[in-house]
């Protein structure tokens, strides 16, 4: 077994707030292969491996390829990343992966045509939420130092 | 909001301009993700339902670096008043939807890079982060908030020689930009 942290992207999406959804966990390592065993799913990202596939709320994925069906043996992190539809950054060496935000997902809320909600700190640290806003017009710009 | 590493990079600024309104400092790039930016600046007009009326254009509040980027701030000034005032200047859906450039799997794969990256640097792990970073900028290479925001942080100099390399392969243009009238000549 080793250490393992996997930082979940979306979790700062949805929250709006640092620090990263990130949980450590105790691994199994298959040469390149991480492998998460269905209580590390669901502790780092909220997922259930069932009879039915791989499920959080109401939404089910099948899972195919003979990969664990049974909810009892270990996926490794790259079929998971593909199944949920999510870019996989891994770091083999320091043990760390980032699950972020798929394309679809992204296509999906930007097409609403509605600006997607964010929280964020000024100078003193005191969070100002966009839709705080609503009722106004907001010119929203996107600066930096460099 | 800035895309920076800290309140530290941008308080000058802020403290010196002193505006009225909120502004915020986004480390984690939360927008960049979210609304899918590639430069700075970028303005995104917002209406009173929270809709975009208006995407991703790169413009200017002065005329300090006209010389470098060709754009003059008092034309897209006296737009912004007039949305302000009248609506004017607002665009339909599918108008805003036409006007966008969309993100694709290389970039979502990219900010990933980079927020692992970001993460690793946090960490003092500053040669595995090198590692993500640079992957970060293979896969969008068109991506300034990655390429140049990421130099800062990498200890290369965002205005030096490195800066001006990246700038000869061209910038990131937004679709809008060919379209607000605020080009010099």
């Amino acid at each position: 077994m080793n250490k393992f942290i996997l930082i979940d992207d979306e979790k700062l999406s949805d929250e709006g707030q640092t620090p990263l959804g990130a949980t450590q966990l105790d691994l199994e390592r298959d040469g390149d292969r991480v492998l998460l065993k269905p209580a590390d799913i669901e502790r780092a990202l909220g997922w259930s491996l069932k009879e039915q596939g791989l499920c959080r709320g109401d939404v089910c994925l099948a899972i195919s390829r003979g990969e664990s069906s049974d909810g009892t043996s270990s996926m490794d992190l790259e079929t998971l990343a593909e199944l949920l539809g999510r870019p996989l950054a891994i770091d083999q060496q320091e043990g760390v992966a980032l699950l972020g935000t798929g394309i679809e997902e992204r296509v999906l809320s930007l097409a609403g045509g509605q600006a997607p909600d964010f929280e964020l700190p000024d100078l003193s640290g005191r969070m100002h939420r966009l839709s705080d806003h609503r009722g106004k017009k907001v010119l929203l710009i996107a600066h930096a130092s460099w | 909001m800035a895309f920076d590493r800290c309140a530290d990079d941008v308080r000058e600024f802020i403290e010196r301009a002193a505006p009225s309104h909120p502004s915020v400092i986004d480390t984690e790039h939360l927008v960049a993700e979210l609304y899918h930016v590639v430069n700075v600046p970028t303005m995104i007009w917002i209406d009173e339902q929270g809709r975009i009326c208006r995407p991703h254009d790169s413009q200017f509040g002065t005329d300090i670096f006209t010389d470098f980027h060709g754009k003059l701030s008092e034309p897209y000034l006296d737009m912004l008043r007039a949305w302000v005032r009248t609506g004017e200047g607002a665009l339909p859906r599918d108008e805003v939807d036409s006007l966008r450039i969309e993100p694709d799997a290389a970039s979502q794969l990219a900010r990933s890079e980079r927020a692992l990256a970001w993460w690793l640097h946090g960490q003092q792990r500053g040669e595995a982060a090198e590692r993500h970073f640079v992957r970060a900028d293979e896969l969008a290479p068109n991506d300034w908030t990655i390429r140049r925001g990421s130099m800062p942080i990498r200890g290369k100099d965002p205005f030096g020689p490195e800066f001006f390399a990246l700038a000869e392969e061209g910038k990131p243009d937004y679709p809008m930009e060919a379209l607000t009238p605020t080009r010099k000549d």
